[in-house]
């Protein structure tokens, strides 16, 4: 292999209680495209953040041009030209592309006035834009430009940084496939002239074009690297997966019945022109997995009238229904226990108890006038069965740690008549101890007869709780898995918008 | 009683005690009703700014409407000889009219209450003008029907001014609103995190909307209280500035402006706190000049000091929790 551009040595990263990366060395050449391949959580962001210089590794060494660094900085690694092009893009849409491209380091005239010289500025931007062909202008404003030409723009403030690593993170995820071609191309010359790629990406597809070598991540661990002649689908996909999950599974205590919520044609506005269609039943727990970004919340807020359906029928105990706010949806039984529990999920100022009766708030209430014994008496009522550990109920939410915080949510809808419980990452960030006392209690839940769709990005999590699986991509459920189908392999499969059986031939 | 309150009180207290000794006028009868007379009129129309300011919304457009609800007021009264109780019904149903066009501009129209109600102050005040011809409005001669109104509004009992009464009877309605009612629970939660309440089902819209109107009808009835107080309306001029004021009261009283925290009985000390310093700006002889300036430094005082309190708080708070919680948020998912 030729001489290293940048090199990590044993990066380790702990946060308290857990280990984000662990171990970890990668070392880049001088024009070489990099696949990085891991499923979610499994510390590609991570590592990137340590690259970039957010993040301080915990231990471990950076190596660049043969100077060895402890951690880096955010300008020791612009300096190093390392340079990222993000998943979510960060222009400002009201400054054109040469300002955006220079921004912070504007070429200045005027002296002591220190204006911008902004002929100058597009004069430097314009040759980068001719490079990476565009069909903009150096003048052109940022908001008038797709997602893909603004791609385009990030890439050429990295080039304007003289940048040797580029790192793209999921950079195609909101492309079509001409404008995915058309990125595959740049990298190709980038490529050429001597530019390092880490290409992080869940579509193997293009690691399979693009890449010269593979790396894996899995849980925080580099578990193998894959040489351009080697790199296929199967191998990638056992790169990934491949560990022993611990049984989380709770069976239930009687089957499943029809009459829980039906889903047909759903439509969402995160893909106005794919169709949703799924059934939980009546006392099972339906996983759902799929990448990030595929589509999960929104349909989440779609069912509890957030967002607004586009189009398509919801059935709720055989009875259609119309689900235009979550008041509807609470009044129906349809109860959300959102990703952004700190945001949505809660209050954080106000005491548990106010938590807690907050959707059902008039149920404890004479003439409009709130109860206060008689909606003690439920928090405590709820925070005992909860076992939510705190001094007592008039406690701020925001004092208590995660998984209790967790459980208050939890028993906001608990303290009403649930009939649909959608739980996104249900344990985000929860210790775990919580976290089996939240699976036990969502499988007491569906064994009441409520139906359970729970979100989740964590493997472990989705086959060790579920009773089935439903597995979506871009848009639309990709395939279902009954239990005996379980496996990390064809939830992954599925993920990725692969049918079964082609991979099982691959 | 919270903290906050009991710090205003003695706040309060301190600077009434040091007046006192330097000129004991202060609490002199005739220095304390007229005290509380203003405490009365400013009292009412803090505690709507006060609703409006937990929401994290802002109403600007009170002084404007004291003008124009003013002239209405008097044009129906003295002009067109309307009983008096009608009329009263007719000013405090447009004072809620316009706060509803408030809440219907911020809460549907998704404008910001900074301008909606920039643009309101602006408008009623021209519109004030306008109605009048620049003209100043009053009573003039022979109008006993609107006897019972001026007693009830201007007058006293048992040498107490009917403005502090009504402060009293309305400031203990809105405490049981804000502190005790379903409502209040709402305004409080969509002040705080409007995206919980919306996610725990509650119509943010329609509780933010209704606290503009609160505000309104708070308004129109300063507004009647005011004509009584000043006598007559100066369109060009009446009521200026009072919007201020009751941010003022707000503020020192524990609005925060980014909403979600404040009381009933906070804002009424923040309103005596202002009344008081004023007072003291003529009993003191400092030239009254220089009122707003010292109004200025007492509110910024205000705010730092509770600003203090508040780190110490979270301090507090947030060692109680560390406690508890290991977090593992700051994991990256």
């Amino acid at each position: 292999m030729s001489e290293s551009l940048l090199e990590l040595r044993s990066i380790t990263k702990t946060y308290p209680g857990v280990t984000a990366l662990s171990d970890v060395s990668l070392s880049v050449a001088r024009g070489e495209v990099v696949g990085l391949i891991g499923e979610n959580g499994a510390g590609k962001s991570t590592l990137m953040k340590v690259l970039g210089g957010v993040v301080a590794p915990s231990s471990g060494r950076i190596v660049i041009d043969d100077v060895e660094h402890a951690r880096l900085t955010v300008p020791d690694a612009m300096r190093a030209g390392i340079a990222f092009v993000h998943q979510e893009l960060n222009l400002f849409e009201n400054l054109d592309v040469a300002a955006n491209v220079y921004i912070g380091r504007e070429p200045l005239t005027g002296g002591p006035l220190r204006l911008v010289d902004t002929a100058r500025m597009r004069a430097l931007v314009a040759p980068l834009l001719a490079r990476l062909g565009v069909d903009y202008r150096a003048d052109t404003p940022v908001a008038a430009l797709s997602i893909a030409q603004r791609q385009r723009v990030e890439i050429a403030k990295a080039l304007s940084l003289d940048a040797r690593v580029i790192i793209m993170d999921e950079p195609t995820s909101s492309l079509t496939i001409t404008e995915t071609n058309r990125l595959l191309e740049v990298i190709a010359d980038l490529r050429a002239h001597g530019v390092a790629i880490i290409y992080i990406s869940h579509r193997l597809d293009e690691i399979k074009i693009c890449a010269d070598r593979v790396v894996c991540l899995r849980d925080g661990r580099m578990v193998g690297a894959l040489a351009r002649e080697e790199i296929d689908h199967a191998r990638m996909i056992r790169m990934m997966i491949g560990r022993d999950l611990k049984s989380l599974y709770l069976p239930p205590q009687r089957p499943a019945e029809p009459g829980g919520c039906d889903v047909e044609a759903l439509r969402t506005i995160a893909f106005p022109d794919r169709q949703v269609a799924l059934s939980v039943r009546r006392g099972e727990i339906l996983g759902l997995a799929g990448l990030v970004g595929s589509g999960r919340s929104t349909l989440a807020r779609t069912l509890f009238g957030i967002d607004p359906p586009l189009g398509g029928s919801i059935t709720l105990g055989g009875e259609p229904i119309e689900v235009r706010s979550p008041r509807d949806a609470i009044a129906r039984g349809i109860y959300l226990i959102p990703e952004d529990r700190k945001r949505s999920g809660l209050v954080l100022e106000m005491s548990i108890t106010f938590n807690v009766t907050l959707p059902d708030l008039w149920r404890y209430a004479r003439l409009g006038l709130v109860d206060a014994g008689a909606e003690q008496k439920t928090a405590e009522i709820q925070s005992r069965r909860l076992a939510v550990k705190t001094p007592n109920v008039q406690t701020p939410a925001i004092s208590l740690s995660g998984g209790n915080q967790q459980k208050v949510v939890l028993a906001k809808w608990l303290a009403m008549r649930p009939r649909l419980i959608i739980l996104d990452e249900p344990t985000r960030g929860i210790d775990v101890g919580a976290k089996g006392e939240i699976y036990a209690l969502m499988r007491e839940l569906a064994d009441q007869g409520v139906a359970i769709l729970m979100i989740s990005s964590d493997m472990e999590e989705v086959i060790g709780v579920s009773d089935r699986i439903a597995v979506m991509h871009e848009g639309a459920i990709s395939g279902f898995l009954e239990r005996a189908d379980f496996s990390e392999h064809n939830v992954l499969q599925l993920a990725i918008g692969q049918k079964l059986h082609a991979a099982a031939e691959a | 009683m919270g903290k906050k309150e009991l710090g205003l009180v003695l706040l309060i207290l301190v600077i009434g005690a040091v007046t006192a000794t330097i000129n004991p006028r202060f609490i002199s009868a005739v220095n304390l009703v007229n005290m509380a007379n203003l405490i009365g009129l400013y009292g009412l129309f803090s505690i709507g700014e006060g609703l409006v300011i937990i929401t994290g919304g802002i109403e600007l457009s009170i002084g404007s409407m004291f003008a124009l609800l003013g002239v209405v007021f008097l044009d129906l009264l003295v002009e067109r000889g309307i009983p008096w109780p009608v009329a009263l019904g007719a000013i405090l149903l447009g004072g809620v009219a316009l706060g509803a066009i408030h809440g219907f501009l911020i809460t549907r129209m998704k404008l910001q209450p900074f301008v909606v109600t920039l643009c309101g102050l602006l408008i009623y005040r021209g519109a004030a003008r306008y109605y009048t011809n620049d003209a100043t409005m009053g009573f003039g001669y022979g109008n006993e029907g609107s006897g019972t109104l001026a007693w009830l509004t201007a007058g006293r009992s048992f040498g107490v001014p009917h403005t502090f009464i009504a402060l009293l009877i309305v400031a203990a309605i809105m405490a049981v609103v804000l502190h005790k009612s379903v409502y209040g629970r709402y305004l409080y939660a969509v002040g705080k995190n409007e995206e919980a309440a919306r996610f725990s089902g509650i119509n943010a819209d329609r509780v933010i909307a209704a606290a503009y109107m609160i505000s309104g009808l708070l308004a129109g009835l300063s507004a009647v209280f005011i004509v009584f107080y000043t006598n007559s309306v100066s369109p060009s001029s009446h009521g200026n500035f009072y919007e201020l004021y009751a941010i003022a009261a707000a503020v020192l009283g524990g609005c925060s402006l980014r909403g979600g925290e404040g009381s009933i009985l906070g804002i009424v000390h923040g309103t005596i706190l202002l009344q008081v310093q004023q007072n003291l700006v003529n009993l003191l002889g400092i030239p009254s000049s220089l009122n707003f300036a010292v109004m200025g430094t007492v509110i910024l005082a205000g705010v730092l000091a509770d600003r203090e309190l508040q780190k110490r708080r979270m301090a507090a708070v947030a060692n109680m929790g560390a406690k508890a919680a290991r977090p593992a948020a700051a994991v990256a998912a």
